[in-house]
């Protein structure tokens, strides 16, 4: 990647790591949304998710440079995971959560000497390939995973044995909060260490970096256990507020979608991915109420015209804003 | 035994026409670098307007080369309008770029045509059956064949030993020199996309028969597609019609021989040759 991909980049120098003002502001409209729209908050539940598996791809595309064209494949492994383990019995959530990420980061473990190498064209092509290979496992064992189907027929187990999922979606969407806010703080916290500066570092410039003894392949690969793992959290968490776990959660269109997603929202920028994600499930919401086929038509026309406008996406807005703030 | 090679023939063909949609793929891939997820969505505007064209009356065998232009004409006005600008840019970007335009073709395809699967009227000697060396063949299969074997051959012509090939080769080998000495690239490259788009196309427009058509063709042939160039090696038009056949082949027995393991095979084999070749069977190293 060259110094001429603004969009790739958060740059090294830019506060886009620092605390800033804006995250604050994410939850206050967080916590708003649940007094405010009672009535929509298993919509406000679905978006906490797809947050979350924002963030985890920001990490891998945004922090390490790594694309991929199958990183839903951690959000649906995650959602069978838990799924499954809860119609054998194991329905408490909290259990359900580790499980959904122990088992994508197993996967993403086994994927990670695929991925580390190659260029960004091998590896869309592997991660795609993988993707396939994984949907089309998922499809075959019916016995498992429900096929084409999907899976409905389990049981989520009150929170910490006190909280009780209700039909409101209250327990629900405080749950995907704490969840999320849990991933925010996380991320924030790896992304401003030694090891996210290093993976910055590769992103920028992957042959310099081993001059300086940073172990690349290994970095690039704790990166994407640990973005599966996160992934395999909101899975899970979508597995068991929506109680359901199906084939699309692992398609390519989830994985197209949310390489979207952290690019409008503006990689390698935590709140502004965030926002980013907020943003989109919103908009595919209302827009997939009138027709599906004008949310596709509207989709790619702002896809398109994003490569061409919107450079470094809503981080980037954040950015220049915050900047012009500081110098008024 | 003889059940053996008709199936053996039936990967052939399916071979053949994965050939002819991915070829354009492969150069645009290989040769231009530009990663092009609109591929399928090229194949898929060939299949409709073959519908369309066949539809009104025009002999199948007039559409094809329509197809072939209209495509062609529409690739390059895509170019030159955008993709022109995306060359020096990441492969994300070229990735959002072509993901965006594929979802945007769907969806007006989605929008004039309706979700329904849409058949095509092949002609009455394209779709009987031939006697050769005493197995009974589809017409259409051999017609497949005989069209994949000509583009490959015109194709490798074209690359190999003419000199717009050896211009095109320049030009990505080192454009600076190639533009010094008086080629243009920019014109060069766009007829070069036009090209990739055309064979998509035409590829599309042959696939309606065996694959069928609906608006989510455009994304559900691409995966293939990708993995034809994965297999083959960006930019070879020998490694893409050898992955092309292979592909076709294993998939036509593995579905004859060990039906559940469906797709399974296929991906298998993707990755276990990105694997031992990172760079597909003829690629060239980048």
């Amino acid at each position: 990647m060259s110094a001429l991909n603004p969009i790739s980049h958060g740059g090294l120098s830019k506060p886009a790591l620092s605390f800033n003002p804006i995250t604050p502001l994410i939850f206050a409209a967080l916590i708003a949304s649940y007094f405010l729209f009672p009535n929509h908050l298993a919509l406000a539940t679905q978006i906490l998710v797809l947050m979350i598996f924002a963030l985890s791809y920001d990490l891998l595309q945004g922090h390490a440079g790594i694309v991929s064209l199958g990183h839903a494949v951690f959000l649906g492994l995650g959602a069978y995971g838990s799924a499954i383990l809860a119609r054998w019995g194991f329905t408490d959530p909290l259990f359900g959560l580790m499980a959904g990420a122990s088992i994508s980061a197993l996967v993403a473990l086994v994927l990670s000497p695929i991925v580390v190498r190659g260029s960004d064209f091998t590896r869309l092509l592997v991660t795609l390939g993988v993707a396939s290979l994984i949907h089309e496992a998922a499809n075959r064992m019916r016995d498992l995973t429900g096929g084409a189907d999907g899976l409905a027929d389990f049981e989520v187990a009150p929170l910490l044995g006190l909280f009780a999922f209700d039909f409101e979606g209250r327990t629900a969407f405080l749950y995907a909060l704490i969840v999320f806010a849990f991933v925010y703080a996380a991320l924030w916290r790896v992304t401003t260490s030694p090891f996210g500066l290093a993976l910055r570092g590769i992103r920028e410039n992957p042959r310099r970096m081993p001059a300086i003894g940073s172990p690349v392949a290994r970095h690039l690969a704790v990166s994407y256990l640990l973005s599966g793992a996160i992934a395999g959290v909101g899975g899970a968490l979508l597995a068991q507020t929506s109680r359901f776990a199906s084939l699309d959660m692992l398609g390519f269109e989830r994985s197209a979608e949310i390489v979207m997603v952290v690019t409008l929202g503006g990689t390698g920028h935590i709140a502004g991915v965030s926002i980013g994600a907020a943003a989109f499930g919103l908009v595919k919401d209302a827009l997939s109420t009138v027709s599906p086929r004008y949310w596709q038509l509207g989709l790619g026309i702002v896809l398109m015209a994003s490569v061409f406008l919107a450079r470094g996406g809503i981080g980037g807005l954040i950015e220049r804003f915050c900047r012009f703030g500081r110098r008024a | 035994m003889s059940s053996l090679v008709a199936v053996l023939v039936d990967g052939v063909a399916y071979g053949m026409l994965l050939f002819l949609s991915a070829v354009g793929l492969s150069v645009t891939l290989g040769l231009m670098r530009f990663i092009n997820l609109a591929h399928g969505a090229f194949a898929m505007v060939g299949a409709y307007l073959a519908v369309v064209v066949v539809g009104a009356g025009l002999p199948f065998l007039l559409a094809l080369p329509l197809v072939f232009v209209v495509v062609g004409i529409f690739g390059i006005a895509i170019e030159r309008t955008a993709i022109r600008y995306l060359y020096r840019r990441s492969a994300l970007e070229q990735v959002l770029f072509s993901i965006g335009l594929a979802f945007a073709l769907g969806a007006l395809a989605n929008l004039i045509f309706g979700p329904q699967q849409q058949g095509i009227l092949t002609p009455a000697w394209l779709t009987g059956r031939v006697a050769l060396l005493g197995l009974e063949i589809t017409s259409y299969r051999l017609f497949l064949i005989a069209m994949g074997a000509a583009t490959a051959i015109a194709l490798i012509y074209l690359f190999e030993h003419t000199l717009f090939g050896a211009r095109i080769r320049a030009a990505v080998d080192n454009r600076r020199a190639a533009e010094g000495i008086g080629i243009q690239v920019e014109r060069l490259f766009a007829l070069t996309f036009g090209l990739g788009a055309a064979l998509a196309g035409l590829g599309g427009a042959l696939s309606v028969e065996m694959l069928g058509l609906d608006p989510a063709f455009a994304l559900k042939y691409l995966t293939m597609l990708l993995m034809v160039v994965a297999i083959g090696g960006a930019g070879s038009i020998e490694g893409s019609l050898l992955a092309a056949l292979g592909l076709g082949t294993v998939d036509a027995l593995f579905k004859y021989l060990l039906p559940e393991a469906g797709g399974f095979v296929i991906f298998g084999l993707l990755v276990a040759v990105l694997l031992v070749k990172p760079a597909g069977l003829k690629g060239r190293v980048a």
